[in-house]
């Protein structure tokens, strides 16, 4: 089981993103933005950070990066790809999922533990959760607004396609609270909060609210329980 | 050596918290009557020798695929100058 994790200049949580697939029991294989190979993993993460400064707009230079040809046509193949915060960004930018991200309504950087819930569980990365199960992970962004056309938004509500939405205050203005989304396949994901920072006892959320700090692991357990019995 | 100019928008119905920042600062120096800003980006592309009708059509593609995301931007403006 290889898992690979894409590094672009400027991506910061690509050496997170790594443990928690060797935490889920995978290996991870470091990609690098400029070589267009995908050295045959099972699946890829696309990791949080600022690629490319976050010049032009977030994820829109990381687009055109080598290793996105190779990955594109992948995930359009069925191959599951998970986008976290800049990575959900890039996704948007590369046409696999609809939307864009777009500044915080409130203009100001946000880094809390987020609670949310997870909506679709039929999705590679979410196989391991109950279908509106409550969780708690970090969200960090300051361009994590997910918007979208009403059109475009009623079809995703429609086909089951939103992954995660934020359970209370609204962090970032998204519309309809929409945390993350998926393809119409499912295999790729995109998600703005950060399940790859909740997946060791005292480094995630506290674990005094009752969550143990554990609950971003099954994404990752997820991929890795599905392509083992696939 | 010529030059195209790109300006971009947000789309009119996506929030511009930048164009709000700069909106609620004007009247703090004393510029009243504003009742709303819109911040976009302008690009200029240079090219050796003339801005032809090709370099323009050029222009157009590139704006339309890289220079703006057409889910959130419309472009507003490409035009020679100089």
């Amino acid at each position: 089981m290889r898992i690979g994790v894409v590094t672009f200049p400027g991506s910061l949580d690509d050496r997170d993103a790594a443990r928690a697939v060797r935490l889920a029991g995978a290996e991870a294989v470091s990609l690098w933005h400029g070589d267009a190979d995908l050295h045959g993993v099972d699946a890829v993460v696309l990791p949080g950070g600022f690629s490319y400064g976050d010049y032009l707009r977030c994820g829109a230079i990381a687009r055109f990066a080598p290793v996105m040809g190779p990955l594109v046509d992948a995930a359009n193949g069925g191959l599951p790809v998970l986008g976290i915060c800049n990575g959900f960004q890039v996704l948007c930018e590369s046409h696999l999922l609809p939307g864009a991200l777009v500044r915080n309504d409130h203009r100001t950087f946000v880094c809390r533990d987020q609670p949310l819930s997870i909506e679709r569980t039929d999705t590679p990365w979410t196989s391991a959760y109950a279908p509106g199960e409550r969780v708690v992970v970090p969200l960090k962004n300051g361009e994590g607004g997910f918007v979208a056309d009403e059109r475009t938004l009623d079809e995703l509500e429609g086909e089951g396609r939103v992954v995660a939405r934020y359970v209370g205050k609204n962090p970032n203005g998204s519309y309809r609270a929409i945390a993350g989304i998926s393809n119409a396949a499912g295999n790729v994901v995109g998600l703005m909060p950060h399940p790859e920072h909740a997946i060791e006892p005292l480094f995630g959320p506290d674990p005094r609210s009752g969550t143990g700090g554990l609950d971003g692991l099954r994404f990752f357990t997820s991929v890795v329980e599905g392509l083992v019995s696939a | 050596m010529g030059r195209v100019v790109v300006e971009v928008m947000l789309k009119p119905e996506i929030l511009d918290p930048q164009g709000q920042a700069v909106l609620n600062a004007l009247p703090r120096l004393g510029f009243d009557g504003f009742s709303l800003v819109r911040q976009g980006k302008r690009f200029e592309l240079s090219v050796d020798g003339e801005v032809t009708d090709e370099v323009l059509a050029r222009v157009r593609e590139a704006a339309a695929t890289l220079l703006s995301n057409p889910v959130i931007e419309d472009v507003v403006a490409v035009e020679r100058v100089g």
